[in-house]
């Protein structure tokens, strides 16, 4: 969403987009915060299994953690590639993005259907219920970040990337951090600290 | 390029059917929220007013119990969120470009987003009325209320997906006003500089920042266990109560989000009418983000009768009467800006002053169910629904009513008929005491809520019957004020720029404003920006003309954003996806084509 009011100083000095974009992630922290809240309240509450203990794999799902992380190195060379005005490697590592974050989708889908052929669905139990939804929130989220890697790369292809815009690109990448920082929150509160 | 960028050419018409659909004029969004507000005001007094005539006397029949679970549930939830709150944000549109010396919002195309996702989520809301069931579990829909078993037909999904969809609304406009507040203000004007109404926008919008997505995430968790299976609020497995929780953190700011642009209206008004600047602005500031911060603190006073035990119990009715402290603040700051006043009773200082008469009686009975061995008696009776009636109806409403008499002139460039504005004033203050007055009474005798029919014998009717009849001096009342309002944005009397002799920059340009709002961007130098321009002597002095931004209309050109299709493309997108789940897989397809269609060429439209 590119709106802008061209030539018109802001009154901090602060480009409008880029609050926009901080003012969304405050909102999306609480968006998160609520889920994961439901998660924490009802992390024991499972009267039947399959249990986490029962079905999580911590050291597949900790490849699939990296390989997200790594995606925010990438990213960063991205942008840091089109400040310099190096269009080649913008897209190059714009592309290594995406790419990372489709292997970490990949690995998410993998891991629900195991989840399901081992028995524990959305309405199998609450740890069920609860799981799902948090990590398919999170997952929606990658998604949507990996349209974006895709749309800035098309429009790197078709000379609509300048330079001049790089703040296009930032905006994505802040988000795509934002999504990254999120994972580490889950990662740590879903699948390393045992109930 | 172009040919590759546009599918659709760039509207050019800022006139016309047109005009009013691609618009993103923060004016004419204003006015749009406006008029839709006030339409959904009407349906959910009409709502009201069915009820009161069902419960005018014992053991009546006039509607069924079904249907009376309707109307409840519907009359709050219209006039919540599709009336009060997009009041609020209708004069947030009007007036912080205004107030603030600027020539737009951040986002001018955002902006006519939220317009019409709000529209569309409206629509949504209210879809039951023609298909099967409206939404009939309360406004509140406690779990497991909601769930299939309870609620099989459509109408809880109808909740779910069209308070999805207003969310969106509310969270987009919101980002857009912070962004503004913050970006756009003219040179020299510091925050403390800032008009208050703006700065109660500015608080209002925050917490609608990180209020809605508590409630995303209950509506999200309650549409999964509704069509999805899941089991957040399944009775065994899940928890009935975190519903509650999610609610009411969100619910108990959204009573702020609802009474802080009320609060920041009468704030101009009162100084406007008697002529003295707002006593303790800082203080009135600082008050009002006292409030903001403490009202996350205190959401489970709305389950005291939960049995969540003494511990929270006293918590949360400590934190509860602490929010009276800035509360009470700010009363007397309105008391003292008055006090020695050169006061002219205007329709606009009527409804101000009815406000600080209502809200306070709302106030204190709120203090009483603050109190958590009181609450418990008076949970779920009509002492309750009197209260939250003088906070909403005597607060919000009045300052609202209040807001339209001083801002109307503005928008319109004509006076609403003073005259008819005092008989309204006069039938809503009586109308509105006798409904909600008795209510205290009949509900601490022990009438409870929501109940669609009630025995004779109970020494209920007397009052009942009352406060029917008061509903509809009321409505006659807000009957005036429509026709006042048709006929006086044709007919009214020619107001001039400044018709009140008002203090803040809105009324430093013509009325109604030039699209383009400031020929050239004031520079500040002071709090009460164009009073201190136009009496550069003092107070008493003579006042001096000040260079009106827009009377050079000819000369002036501004280069303004353009018109766009695409905000209403892609909200017609977000209404789709937001109906796939109550109709058929292809309606979310071309939703979600629709959407995609609509960023996508949003973003490769130039913003300009």
């Amino acid at each position: 969403m590119h709106d802008e009011n061209v030539g018109h100083a802001t009154t901090t000095g602060l480009d409008n987009r880029k609050m926009l974009m901080w003012v969304f992630l405050a909102s999306d922290c609480l968006f998160f915060g609520s889920l994961i809240s439901t998660y924490m309240v009802m992390r024991s509450q499972s009267g039947v299994g399959p249990f986490p203990g029962d079905i999580f794999d911590i050291l597949y799902t900790s490849v699939s953690a990296f390989v997200l992380l790594m995606s925010s190195l990438t990213m960063v060379l991205s942008l840091s590639a089109l400040q310099r005005g190096d269009h080649k490697n913008t897209r190059i590592w714009l592309l290594a993005t995406a790419f990372l974050g489709a292997i970490f989708l990949g690995g998410q889908y993998y891991e629900f259907t195991v989840f399901v052929a081992e028995g524990l669905t959305l309405s199998t139990n609450i740890f069920g219920t609860t799981f799902f939804v948090l990590t398919g929130f999170h997952g929606t989220h990658v998604a949507i970040g990996v349209m974006m890697l895709l749309s800035m790369y098309g429009a790197s292809v078709l000379g609509k990337l300048p330079q001049s815009s790089s703040i296009n690109l930032e905006l994505v990448g802040l988000y795509w951090h934002f999504v990254d920082i999120v994972w580490i929150v889950i990662f740590t509160i879903v699948y390393l600290i045992p109930s | 390029m172009a040919s590759l960028s546009y599918i659709l050419r760039r509207p050019t018409s800022e006139y016309g059917v047109w005009g009013w659909l691609t618009t993103v004029d923060h004016k004419k969004i204003g006015t749009l929220y406006m008029v839709t507000a006030l339409f959904f005001f009407l349906i959910g007094g009409i709502e009201a007013i069915m009820m009161r005539a069902q419960l005018a006397t014992p053991d009546s029949t006039v509607i069924s119990a079904d249907l009376f679970n309707q109307l409840f549930t519907m009359h709050a939830l219209t006039m919540i969120f599709l009336a009060i709150m997009p009041l609020g944000v209708a004069f947030f549109n009007w007036l912080v470009p205004l107030q603030i010396g600027a020539r737009d919002v951040a986002f001018p195309r955002l902006n006519a987003l939220s317009y019409w996702i709000y529209l569309f989520g409206a629509i949504i809301l209210n879809l039951g009325w023609f298909t099967a069931t409206s939404p009939n579990a309360g406004w509140f829909a406690y779990a497991n209320l909601t769930s299939i078993q309870y609620s099989p037909t459509n109408g809880m999904d109808y909740y779910v997906l069209g308070l999805l969809v207003l969310g969106t609304s509310s969270l987009i406009g919101a980002m857009n006003f912070v962004v503004t507040i913050i970006n756009l203000r003219a040179p020299g004007m510091t925050l403390i500089r800032m008009p208050i109404f703006t700065w109660m926008a500015f608080i209002t919008s925050i917490l609608l920042v990180l209020a809605i997505p508590v409630i995303t995430i209950g509506l999200i968790e309650l549409g999964f266990d509704r069509f999805f299976g899941t089991l957040f609020f399944n009775n065994a497995a899940g928890d009935v109560l975190l519903w509650q929780h999610l609610f009411w953190v969100f619910g108990h700011p959204e009573v702020y989000i609802l009474i802080l642009p009320a609060m920041g209206m009468v704030s101009e008004i009162f100084p406007t009418f008697s002529r003295k600047p707002l006593f303790g602005f800082p203080v009135v500031v600082f008050s009002g983000i006292a409030i903001a911060f403490m009202g996350w603190s205190v959401w489970a006073h709305h389950m005291f009768a939960t049995g969540m035990g003494p511990v929270p119990d006293s918590v949360f009715a400590a934190t509860t009467m602490a929010i009276a402290i800035p509360t009470g603040v700010k009363v007397f700051n309105w008391l003292a800006t008055i006090w020695g006043g050169n006061i002219r009773f205007t329709t606009a200082m009527m409804f101000a002053l009815g406000f600080i008469a209502l809200f306070t009686i709302g106030g204190l009975s709120g203090m009483t169910h603050a109190a958590a061995p009181s609450d418990l008696q008076q949970t779920d009776t009509y002492y309750i629904v009197a209260h939250i009636h003088y906070v909403l109806f005597g607060g919000s409403i009045m300052a609202i009513f209040a807001g339209i008499y001083y801002w109307f002139p503005k928008m319109y460039g004509r006076l609403l008929n003073e005259r008819l504005g005092k008989l309204h004033f006069w039938l809503v203050f009586i109308g509105m005491n006798i409904t909600f007055g008795p209510m205290h009474y009949v509900g601490l005798i022990g009438m409870p809520r929501r109940n669609y029919m009630y025995p004779a014998d109970m020494g209920w009717d007397f009052w009942n019957m009352v406060a029917s009849g008061g509903s509809i001096i009321m409505a006659i009342g807000v009957v005036v004020f429509i026709h006042n309002f048709y006929r006086s944005a044709r007919k009214g009397e020619i107001s001039g720029d400044d018709p009140w002799d008002a203090r803040t920059l809105e009324w430093s340009i013509a009325s109604p404003p030039p699209h383009y709002n400031f020929a050239e961007i004031p520079t500040v130098t002071s709090g009460d920006a164009f009073w201190h321009q136009k009496y550069p002597d003092g107070d008493k002095g003579v006042p001096h003309p000040v260079p009106s931004g827009g009377e050079d209309h000819e000369e002036v050109h501004i280069e303004m954003p353009r018109p766009s299709f695409y905000p209403l493309i892609t909200g017609i997108g977000i209404a789709l996806l937001g109906l796939t789940l109550v109709t058929h897989p292809i309606v979310g397809v071309v939703g979600l084509i629709t959407l995609l269609w609509g960023s996508y060429g949003w973003m490769l439209e130039p913003a300009e």
